[in-house]
C-alpha cells in the first residue's frame, strides 16, 4: 500500500485515502479533434516500466487532484506536486534527473 | 507408540492437566502442550487421511508449516475446519476431530484410492472427467466433493459470536520473528532508541535455540533469551507480542499481523483476534528456516517426522514420537535430534547419512556415543499401515535394493533447510540459489524499496540463509543498523557453527525406480508424488507455475511450505534445468491463513456500512416504510398498510397521486451548488443542455455525459442567481457527480473561477404531488403557488405553514407537483404539517417503487434503468435536451464517434404486452437466426418494466433496433423458461401524453 504525500495538505496518506485518476500530463481533445487524437486522448495510456507521472486524488481528506512521480518497479515516489500544471514542475525534474538519468528519454520513447 | 516421557518438557507445566477430546476420545495434557504435543503423549500418531488417496496421515512438523495435522476445532457456533494441532495450544476442554475420512480415522473407505493410484495421476480430473458434459454437474463434482477435501465448512447457519478488530501501528522498525535474530535486532535498534514492534507467532520466544543448544555471551542460549527478553521489556521504546503472526508485507513499509489474542484461553474478555494494520519506517524479518523432507518411498507413514521436530517433542514436551527411532538426513543438524534421543535414554538403531562421508563434528560426537552411523545409504522404503514399521536401507547412489531392514516405530528425516523468505517476497525482493546450502536465500542487493528510494527490508538470521547462531547474531545486529544507516555493531559472542556441508539429495535413493518414486511424497496435503511432477514435466508442463496449477503441488492449505523446494528440485531435473533457472513460484501473502473474521474485523452486521437516513428516516420506520436501499441511504419502498401486501401498497400509492395528493421523501436527490464568475461556463460544459442561457428563478432538466459521451446522470438544474446554480443530481449519483465537477474544475479548467459545494444533506426535500398539491400549500399559506406566479419549470423562495421553504414546480409523475426544499432541522416539521394539512384531501406518502411507476407511465427515463453505462442521451430520444449551438460539452466529441453517431444503435420505445402482463425486467426480443456461438440472435431488451395501476396493464421501455422507426410491430420477449412473450412497439409516453395533468 503506497503512502503518497498530498502536496496541499501536506499529509503522508495512505493509498486508502486516495483515489487514482491515471496518467497524468494528458491534453484534453475536444470537438474539433480528429479521430486518431481524439481515440489516444480517450483510451491510449502510457504503462512504462519505471518513471511515470499520476492522477491521484485525496479523496478521503483534502479533496484534491494532485500528480505523483513514482517508478512503477521499485515503487520509489520522486515527488507530488499541484495538479495545475501541463508538465512536471522544474524541482521534480531536476530530482529525476539526479535519481534517474536519462528519464526524459525514456518518457519520450 | 508415542508418550510423555517421565521428566523434562522446558514448556510444559506438569502440575496442570488439561483434559481434551480427540474424535469423542477422552485425553489429558499439560499446560504449555500443543495439541499436536499432548496428541502425540496419548499415542495418537495418526491424526488424518490424506487429500486424495486417503492415505492414513501422523503429525509431521511442531510448527507453523505443518501439513497433515489439520483438525477441526470447537463446535457449533465456534467450529472452526483445518486448524493445525501444531501451533493449536491446549486448552481445558479443547475439542478436536480428524477430517476427510469416512466413516472413521481407523477404518476409511476412501482409502482404496491408494489402490487405485497409479490411476489416478496427475491432471487426472483433466483428463477424465471431460466428457460428457452433463457429468460434470451430476456426477463428476459430487463424488469428487465427496471424496476430496479437508474440513468441512462451518454450517451455514453457525454465526461466528466472537469479536475482533483492526490495531493501527506506526513504528521506526518492525521485526518479525522472536528467536534469537529477531531479539538482537529488536535489542539494537531499541538501544539506538527507535520505535520497535517485535512479534513473534508462537506463544514462545527464542526460536529454535533453546532447543537446539549452544551458548551465547556466556549464557545456555534459552537464559540469554531470558535475559534479552527483560531487556526488551525494560525498554519503553519496544513493544513485544506473542502469538502474532507477521502474516504479509506489502509496499512502502505496510504489513498485516494478526494477533491470536484469545486462542488460547476461550471466554477471556476482549477480542479473539486482533488484526494488526502497520506501517514501519524499516523492516527485519527475522522468520527463521524449515527443515525439509526427505523424498523415499513411504515418507509420509505416520510415525515419519521431521527431525527437528522430533527434538522439539522431546526437548519442550518431553514426548517420545517412538521407542525406536531411526534418523535419516543429508546434513549434520539430525544429529541433534540423534543426540537428544539418547540424552532421553531412549533407543536409536542408527543415522542413515547420504552423504558418503558423514558428517563432521556432531556425528563424530554421535558416534562416540555408540550409535550406529551408516554412511552413504538412503532409504529404499518406509513400510508399516497405520504406523512405519521398519525401513530398507539401500546404497544412495543406488537404485534401491534393500541391503538391511531395521525394524522402528518412528523415524526422523532431514533434508536440509529453507530460510523463510516469504515475507521478503511478497515487496518483490529477490532470491539467489546457494550452490553450496543448497536454499534460496534473499539477495540483498535486489531487495526492495520505501517510498524514499531507500532499502526499508533487511532479512536476519536463518531467513537469510545462516545457521549457526554467531553468525546469526552478527547478521541480526548488522541488519537493524544498515537499515538506519548506522554503525554496524560488534556481534555478542556466541557459538559458531561447526557442520560438515550438506549434500542435495532430491530422490532417496538417487535412482529409485517408478515403483519407489510412486510413493515418495512431495506434497503430503496435496497428495502430490515425485512421480506426478516428473509426469507434468513429461506432459510439457515445464514452467514452475504450471507445475504447480497441473499437479496442485504447493497449493494446499500449507502453501507448500515443506513441499516446494523438494517438487522444484524435482522438475528441474525432469527438465534437465538448474534450480535457480526453474525459479520459484510466487510467494503470496497470508504466510499462513489468518482468519476472515480478522480481516473484517468490526465491520459486520450494524457496524458494516453506515447507513444515511434522511431527517424523515424516523416518521417513515413509525409507518411502516419497506426500504430500498440506494447508494448508503434508506428509501421507502412503499408504505403497505397492514393487512396489505407491497405490490397493493405501490398500486395505492400511485392511484393516491393521480387523483389527490402524495407526498415523497426526496431528501436523498443530490443538490450541488456551481457558484462563481464563470458558472454559466462551466454548467455548459457539465451538462449538454445550454445552462448559460437559463434565467434566474427559472428551472431546466439537464443530461450529464462522461468523456466518452456515455449518459451518466440527470436532473434538475436551478438557476439561483447570475452566478450560481443549484444541480439536483440521482439519489445514488450526488457524490460521484459531486468528485466530476471537481475533478474537472481542479484539473481541467483550474483557471476557471467557480466553486462547487455538495448541499444534499443540508435540506429536506419533499414532493408535494398530485391533482391537490396546490391545495394543501394554500391551505398551510405563506407563499403564492398560483399558476400565475409560479409557473412549471420555475422555482421560487417563501415560507409553507411558516416554515422557510424554496419551492421548485418541477414534476417527475406528470402531475401538479411541487418540491420543497427546507432547512434539514426544520424537515420533520414541514413532513408533519403537511400530513396534517392534507388528510382532507387523502394524502398519501409513497415510496420509490410508485415514484418509478409514475415516471415510466409519463415515460421519463431512469439512470440506471434505461443507462447502464453504454447509453448516450441519442438513444434515448433525448436529443431535444442536446444544444446544437454548443461548441463543446463533456462527451460531445465522443458521441461524434462512428460507433456513437450509428443508426443502427439500440434506441428507446414503449412496450405493451398483448395480454396485459408485466414483462421481466431485463428480458430480450428475440431476432431471427443464431449467432456464431449458437445463441439465439437479439433485437432489443426491456429496461424498465412495471404494472401501470393507471392504465390496468403492464408497461415496459425497451432499447430496440431502429426502434422508433417500428412502432406497432410486435416483438417477441425471451422468458427464462423458454416462453416467448409477444409485445408491441408504442411511444414511451403511456399516460397524458399531452401533459395537460401537470400544466394547471
Amino acid at each position: 500500500m503506497l503512502i503518497l504525500t498530498c502536496p496541499y495538505c501536506g499529509v503522508a496518506a495512505d493509498e486508502t485515502e486516495l483515489h487514482p485518476g491515471g496518467e497524468a500530463h494528458l491534453t484534453r481533445e475536444g470537438p474539433e479533434s480528429d479521430d486518431a487524437a481524439f481515440e489516444g486522448y480517450l483510451f491510449h495510456r502510457k504503462n512504462p516500466k519505471g518513471v511515470h507521472f499520476e492522477r491521484w486524488r485525496h479523496s478521503h481528506g483534502c479533496g484534491k487532484w494532485f500528480h505523483a512521480a513514482r517508478c512503477t518497479v521499485t515503487l520509489e515516489v520522486f515527488g507530488s506536486y499541484a495538479a495545475q500544471t501541463t508538465e512536471p514542475p522544474q524541482e521534480i525534474r531536476e530530482i529525476l534527473t539526479a535519481r534517474r538519468p536519462g528519464w526524459d528519454q525514456e518518457a519520450k520513447a | 507408540m508415542s508418550t510423555r516421557l517421565a521428566q523434562g518438557g522446558r514448556l510444559i507445566d506438569r502440575a496442570k492437566t488439561l483434559r481434551f477430546t480427540f474424535n469423542g476420545r477422552q485425553m489429558k495434557g499439560y499446560a504449555g502442550d500443543t495439541l499436536a504435543a499432548a496428541l502425540l503423549a496419548g499415542d495418537q500418531m495418526l491424526v488424518g487421511r490424506s487429500f486424495k488417496y486417503h492415505r492414513p496421515r501422523g503429525i509431521l512438523a511442531s510448527g507453523a508449516e505443518e501439513p497433515n495435522a489439520l483438525v477441526g476445532l470447537g463446535t457449533g457456533d465456534r467450529f472452526e475446519p483445518n486448524q493445525r494441532a501444531t501451533v493449536t495450544e491446549l486448552f481445558e476442554g479443547l475439542s478436536a476431530g480428524s477430517q476427510n475420512h469416512w466413516p472413521s480415522l481407523e477404518y476409511d473407505i476412501g482409502a482404496i484410492n491408494t489402490k487405485l493410484a497409479r490411476f489416478l495421476p496427475a491432471g487426472f480430473y483433466y483428463k477424465t472427467f471431460m466428457q460428457p458434459r452433463a457429468f460434470w454437474k451430476h456426477v463428476y463434482e459430487p463424488f469428487i466433493r465427496r471424496s476430496a477435501g479437508l474440513g468441512k465448512a462451518p454450517a451455514a447457519e453457525a454465526r461466528d459470536p466472537d469479536d475482533y478488530e483492526h490495531y493501527y501501528a506506526h513504528v521506526d522498525l518492525l521485526v518479525i520473528g522472536g528467536g534469537v535474530a529477531g531479539l538482537q535486532a529488536a535489542r539494537i535498534a531499541g538501544q539506538a532508541g527507535r520505535s520497535v514492534l517485535l512479534i513473534e507467532q508462537g506463544p514462545v520466544w527464542g526460536g529454535r535455540a533453546p532447543v537446539d543448544g549452544g551458548e551465547i555471551e556466556g549464557l545456555p542460549a534459552e537464559e540469554w533469551v531470558d535475559r534479552t527478553l527483560e531487556e526488551l521489556t525494560a525498554m519503553p521504546n519496544v513493544r513485544l507480542r506473542a502469538r502474532t503472526l507477521g502474516a504479509g508485507l506489502y509496499d512502502h513499509g505496510y504489513a498485516i499481523a494478526q494477533e491470536r489474542v484469545s486462542d488460547h484461553a476461550p471466554g477471556a474478555q476482549g477480542p479473539r483476534h486482533r488484526l494488526w494494520r502497520i506501517r514501519a519506517e524499516r523492516i527485519v524479518t527475522a522468520t527463521g528456516a524449515i527443515e525439509r523432507p526427505l523424498s523415499f518411498a513411504g515418507n509420509d507413514l505416520p510415525g515419519v517426522m521431521l527431525a527437528s521436530a522430533v527434538r522439539d517433542y522431546l526437548v519442550n514436551y518431553a514426548v517420545s514420537p517412538g521407542d525406536r527411532t531411526v534418523v535419516v538426513t543429508n546434513n549434520d543438524d539430525a544429529y541433534r535430534t540423534a543426540l537428544a534421543l539418547l540424552d532421553a535414554g531412549l533407543s536409536l538403531p542408527a543415522i542413515i547419512d547420504a552423504r558418503p562421508a558423514g558428517g563432521g563434528a556432531l556425528m563424530a560426537e554421535a558416534e562416540a556415543r555408540g550409535i550406529r552411523v551408516l554412511k552413504g545409504k538412503g532409504i529404499a522404503k518406509a513400510t508399516g499401515g497405520a504406523r512405519i514399521t521398519a525401513v530398507e536401507v539401500c546404497a544412495q547412489a543406488g537404485e534401491g535394493a534393500c541391503e538391511e531392514t531395521i525394524t522402528c516405530d518412528a523415524l526422523a528425516m532431514s533434508g536440509g533447510w529453507s530460510p523463510v523468505v516469504h515475507l521478503w517476497s511478497h515487496v518483490g525482493g529477490k532470491l539467489n540459489w546457494d550452490e553450496s546450502e543448497n536454499f534460496f536465500r534473499p539477495d540483498p542487493q535486489r531487495g526492495p524499496v520505501n517510498h524514499d528510494g531507500n532499502a526499508h527490508v533487511a532479512v536476519a538470521g536463518a531467513a537469510n540463509g545462516h545457521l549457526g547462531l554467531s553468525e546469526i547474531l552478527e547478521d541480526a545486529g548488522s541488519a537493524a543498523a544498515r537499515l538506519f544507516g548506522s554503525a554496524v555493531p560488534e556481534a555478542p559472542e556466541a557459538s559458531p557453527r561447526d557442520e560438515a556441508p550438506m549434500a542435495p539429495v532430491w530422490l532417496m535413493p538417487q535412482g529409485a525406480k517408478q515403483a519407489l518414486r510412486a510413493k515418495a511424497w512431495l506434497d503430503f496435503q496435496n497428495d502430490v508424488k515425485v512421480t506426478d511432477v516428473q509426469l507434468a514435466a513429461q506432459e510439457g508442463f515445464t514452467s514452475v507455475e504450471h507445475t504447480k496449477r497441473y499437479t496442485t503441488l504447493g497449493m494446499a492449505t500449507d502453501q507448500g511450505k515443506l513441499s516446494n523446494i523438494n517438487g522444484l528440485a524435482v522438475l528441474s531435473q525432469a527438465l534437465g534445468e538448474g534450480i535457480p533457472q526453474v525459479g520459484t513460484t510466487t510467494f503470496r501473502p497470508p504466510y499462513t491463513p489468518i482468519s476472515l473474521a480478522s480481516i473484517a474485523g468490526e465491520a459486520k452486521g450494524a457496524l458494516f456500512q453506515p447507513v444515511r437516513k434522511t431527517a424523515l428516516h424516523g416518521w417513515h420506520e413509525a409507518h411502516g416504510a419497506t426500504w430500498e436501499p440506494v447508494g448508503h441511504w434508506r428509501r421507502p419502498y412503499a408504505y403497505p398498510r397492514p393487512g396489505e401486501s407491497v405490490e397493493d401498497a405501490v398500486n395505492r400509492e400511485v392511484t393516491a397521486v393521480r387523483e389527490g395528493l402524495g407526498l415523497l421523501d426526496a431528501s436523498t436527490l443530490g443538490k450541488i451548488l456551481v457558484k462563481g464568475p464563470d458558472a454559466g461556463r462551466f454548467m455548459d460544459m457539465l451538462y449538454t443542455n445550454m445552462m448559460s442561457s437559463l434565467k434566474p428563478g427559472a428551472c431546466r432538466y439537464g443530461l450529464m455525459c462522461s468523456e466518452n459521451g456515455f449518459l451518466s446522470d440527470d436532473g434538475v438544474v436551478a438557476r439561483l442567481d447570475e452566478e450560481t446554480f443549484l444541480c439536483h443530481t440521482t439519489t445514488g449519483g450526488a457524490e460521484r457527480i459531486h468528485a466530476h465537477m471537481e475533478e474537472w474544475l481542479q484539473t481541467e479548467w483550474w483557471d476557471w473561477q467557480v466553486w462547487v459545494l455538495n448541499l444534499t444533506e443540508q435540506y429536506t426535500q419533499i414532493g408535494v404531488v398530485g391533482p391537490k398539491s396546490r391545495a394543501v400549500l394554500e391551505k398551510l399559506g405563506g407563499t403564492d403557488v398560483s399558476a400565475e406566479a409560479l409557473p412549471f419549470m420555475r422555482w421560487c423562495d417563501g415560507e409553507i405553514g411558516g416554515l422557510p421553504v424554496r419551492i421548485f414546480r418541477i414534476s417527475f409523475s406528470g402531475e401538479l407537483s411541487f418540491e420543497l426544499a427546507t432547512p434539514a432541522h426544520h424537515g420533520r416539521e414541514l413532513w408533519d404539517k403537511l400530513v396534517a394539512a392534507g388528510e382532507e384531501f387523502g394524502v398519501t406518502p409513497y415510496g420509490t417503487e410508485a415514484m418509478h411507476v409514475l415516471r415510466a407511465e409519463k415515460g421519463f427515463i431512469m439512470i440506471g434503468e434505461e443507462t447502464d453505462g453504454t447509453v448516450i442521451p441519442q438513444d434515448l430520444g433525448l436529443n431535444w435536451a442536446i444544444s446544437k449551438k454548443k461548441t463543446d460539452y463533456i462527451g460531445k466529441r465522443a458521441q461524434a464517434r462512428s460507433f456513437m453517431d450509428n443508426p443502427d444503435r439500440w434506441q428507446l420505445v414503449g412496450l405493451e404486452t398483448l395480454d396485459g402482463g408485466v414483462l421481466p425486467d431485463g428480458a430480450y426480443a428475440v431476432a431471427p437466426g443464431k449467432n456464431d456461438n449458437g445463441q439465439v440472435n437479439t433485437q432489443g431488451r426491456v429496461t424498465s418494466s412495471y404494472h401501470s395501476p393507471t392504465l390496468g396493464r403492464g408497461i415496459a421501455m425497451a432499447l430496440v433496433h431502429n426502434g422508433p422507426e417500428r412502432m406497432g410491430e410486435v416483438l417477441e420477449f425471451a422468458m427464462t423458461d423458454g416462453r416467448r412473450v409477444p409485445a408491441k412497439i408504442t411511444g414511451t409516453v403511456f399516460f397524458d401524453p399531452e401533459g395537460e395533468k401537470q400544466n394547471v
